[in-house]
């Protein structure tokens, strides 16, 4: 993986034909000089100017999904870009994810590069069959004859109140999957570089955007990514106990660590950001130096990334664990009414019981 | 079942061009066929039959684990294939055995995947734009058409110039229509205006199901719904399958949109080798549709026109040749390596593939020197 888009495509003709539908369209208009520097924005901005980053680079870039055009998406990521890059390039579906899906991976046969918004978390399944039965599986049976350049967006975890099937967190059934790489940023600094980088993948990947994490701003450099795609990072150093997250999870575990540290316990906080590959070295490299570990994710703890985090720090790092992994998560229950989503939802006090339980070893 | 007033038909049961006034709508096509390429639909017809064959037998014999039969579909097959031009793309779904073969496509490396050593595996754009088979129920209808879209963005579609103006042809059975796939393929096709065909095999049966239970409408009514023009043929009618066929794919290409074509046809054999079709339909039925047997019609319409012996006599005499060398590189075809399962698993490197490829050179030589 590179760290930045690779730009070689801006030199191809324009080939954008407009279709029937689109051609009523504006042109693209001329794109605003990239920004350098450091700017503080919100993941849900630092998002569309990833998006309109990557469509500026390569003209085989699509977007395309639900109401992601002149609305700008039910979250407003998409917002202006239709108006930017025309509607031949950000594109209104049908209602029907298995139609996105499916048509992008025709669009991605072609040479394009289709970006597929996914309205929410649980909408994804409509769509599971052509991701795990054809995307996932289509370069392996061309031997590799074809890439897949597919990205799909999804908006996934709670934390903001909705109705059933708009808080799920369903990230396992696609780490699960090979063929699939699956990436989650944070912060907007790794929303802004991570998407960019995720739609320069030859791969398919499953981008899977915090939903409560759009609206907080924080600093994005704009002329560093600071780590690969797939890379895990140490986002708090500490001495007593290993923490790992992914996503909305980890300003809860930062959350958590700033809390213990009154309290007296230094936590390190990793934060995954892939989930598959899941980059294993800082996180063994942190546990045999604290000797303990929480991973702590909104998902069901049942056969999941917390599981399998759990299982290979044990068959890893083994002679170094003082405590068992513990895991800290949803329940093993559909996603509750909202009213309950506080007690379903792992947070700052369900993370330091966690630790708590690991330090009493 | 059978053919109703409908249905398109050019070519009767007994070879002789059928006098309609919607055939005399063809007669320029079928009359602007020269006879090479007549000869080569039933050489191609001829040929595929007996490689049909010939691969039922390898299975019988344990060469396979599993063989398609698509004997009875060739006219639809055929007729179509040859319609296609050589910049247009096929989607199959894993039947069409005869219009790999027409694209250029070595169709040993069908046997292949049902011998176990591949899935697939071949290159699309070196076989003629042929791309992979689909065994999961109608999941290509939505890779073809979002590649026909791709094609539109492209600018390929209504340029006038007929060699480079692209249109796509998805190739789907009467199963298929009832997955949500296919109607969302054919939503986005309407929606986008794709240049695109359906081409549909109605073969009357999807395994043991009888199309009266996927529908009770005839399917080429259904695309109205969604505002797709559509047309029924008799698929056993390689003349209707080519001259529909072409007629839609020019409009396809020409930027109308996309077409629909139902190709009433049916399957003389078992769904797979592994399926028993005495169990669930009649042998009056079979014998209804071996009267109606696509190269005899056709073979009796080429003897009308003067065709010789000599020529039947040299297409068998190559079918049979066909047949035998495909079986005489079936059986040389090696097993892959165990080392290919992690090579295109991904196109960019990955560890854990890299891990695993290394865990298992490891182990096996772990046992090297043991027996």
């Amino acid at each position: 993986m590179t760290g930045t888009l690779d730009t070689s495509a801006e030199t191809t003709a324009a080939t954008a034909g407009p279709t029937a539908g689109a051609a009523a369209a504006a042109p693209a208009a001329p794109h605003a000089v990239p920004a350098t520097g450091i700017q503080t924005m919100t993941m849900a901005r630092a998002l569309n100017r990833g998006l309109a980053a990557a469509l500026a680079a390569d003209e085989k870039v699509l977007l395309m999904g639900e109401d992601i055009g002149p609305l700008g998406g039910v979250f407003r990521v998409t917002e202006n870009l239709q108006r930017e890059f025309g509607a031949h390039r950000v594109i209104d579906t049908p209602l029907a994810e298995s139609g996105i899906v499916g048509t992008a991976i025709g669009l991605a046969m072609r040479g394009y590069r289709p970006v597929c918004e996914i309205q929410f978390d649980g909408f994804i399944f409509p769509g599971f069959d052509q991701i795990t039965t054809q995307l996932a599986k289509l370069t392996a049976r061309h031997e590799g004859a074809l890439r897949l350049p597919v990205v799909i967006r999804v908006p996934y975890g709670g934390h903001i109140g909705a109705v059933e099937h708009h808080q799920e967190s369903p990230e396992a059934y696609f780490a699960h999957t090979p063929g699939l790489r699956l990436v989650s940023p944070a912060t907007p600094h790794d929303a802004y570089w991570m998407i960019q980088e995720a739609i320069a993948s030859d791969d398919p990947v499953l981008f899977f955007e915090p939903k409560s994490r759009y609206w907080p701003k924080g600093e994005v450099d704009l002329d560093d990514p600071g780590a690969p795609l797939h890379a895990s990072r140490v986002v708090r150093t500490g001495t007593d106990i290993t923490v790992v997250g992914h996503g909305a999870m980890v300003s809860m575990l930062l959350d958590a660590a700033a809390l213990a540290e009154q309290e007296g316990t230094s936590i390190e906080v990793v934060d995954l950001r892939s989930l598959s590959p899941i980059d294993y070295g800082p996180v063994l490299e942190s546990v045999r130096r604290t000797g303990r570990l929480v991973v702590a994710q909104e998902a069901p703890g049942g056969v999941s990334v917390g599981s399998e985090i759990a299982a290979t720090v044990a068959e890893k790092a083994f002679y170094s664990l003082e405590a068992p992994v513990i895991r800290v998560s949803g329940f093993d229950t559909p996603f509750p009414p909202a009213k309950l989503e506080g007690v379903y939802l792992p947070d700052v006090d369900r993370i330091l019981d966690g630790v708590d339980r690991a330090l009493s070893y | 079942m059978s053919l109703t007033a409908e249905t398109l038909q050019l070519l009767a049961p007994d070879g002789r061009l059928v006098e309609s006034d919607r055939a005399e709508q063809y007669r320029p096509v079928v009359d602007g066929l020269d006879d090479e390429l007549l000869r080569s639909f039933h050489r191609a017809m001829t040929v595929m039959r007996a490689f049909d064959v010939e691969a039922g037998n390898l299975q019988r014999q344990g060469q396979l684990a599993l063989w398609i039969p698509s004997l009875g579909q060739e006219a639809a097959q055929v007729g179509s294939g040859y319609a296609a031009r050589a910049q247009d793309h096929i989607f199959p779904a894993y039947r069409e055995h005869a219009v790999g073969h027409i694209r250029g496509l070595d169709v040993v490396r069908i046997i292949a995947m049902l011998r176990g050593l591949t899935h697939g595996g071949w290159n699309p754009e070196e076989v003629g734009n042929f791309h992979l088979y689909t065994l999961v129920i109608g999941s290509q209808s939505l890779h073809a058409t979002g590649y026909a879209m791709g094609v539109q963005f492209d600018g390929l579609v209504g340029t006038g110039d007929p060699d480079r103006d692209t249109a796509v042809m998805v190739y789907f059975g009467d199963g298929a229509t009832s997955q949500g796939d296919v109607n969302e393929a054919f939503v986005f096709a309407q929606s986008y205006q794709t240049p695109q065909v359906f081409f549909l095999q109605n073969n009357h049966w999807a395994i043991s199901v009888p199309v009266s239970v996927q529908s009770r409408t005839p399917l080429f009514h259904r695309p109205a719904g969604f505002g797709i023009p559509s047309v029924q043929i008799d698929g056993n009618d390689v003349l209707a399958s080519y001259a529909v066929t072409a007629e839609s794919l020019d409009a396809a290409r020409s930027g109308q949109g996309p077409r629909f074509i139902e190709a009433l046809t049916y399957r003389m054999g078992a769904h797979t080798t592994s399926d028993d079709p005495t169990k669930y339909r009649e042998s009056a039925e079979v014998e209804f549709w071996r009267e109606r047997d696509p190269i005899s019609r056709f073979e009796a319409y080429l003897r009308h026109r003067g065709e010789g012996e000599a020529f039947f006599a040299e297409a068998a005499a190559e079918a049979a040749d066909f047949a035998a060398d495909a079986r005489r590189r079936t059986l040389a075809l090696q097993p892959p390596e165990a080392s290919s399962m992690f090579a295109h698993v991904y196109s960019e490197p990955h560890p854990v593939m890299d891990a695993q490829r290394e865990w298992l050179r490891d182990y096996e030589a772990a046992f090297e020197g043991e027996s």
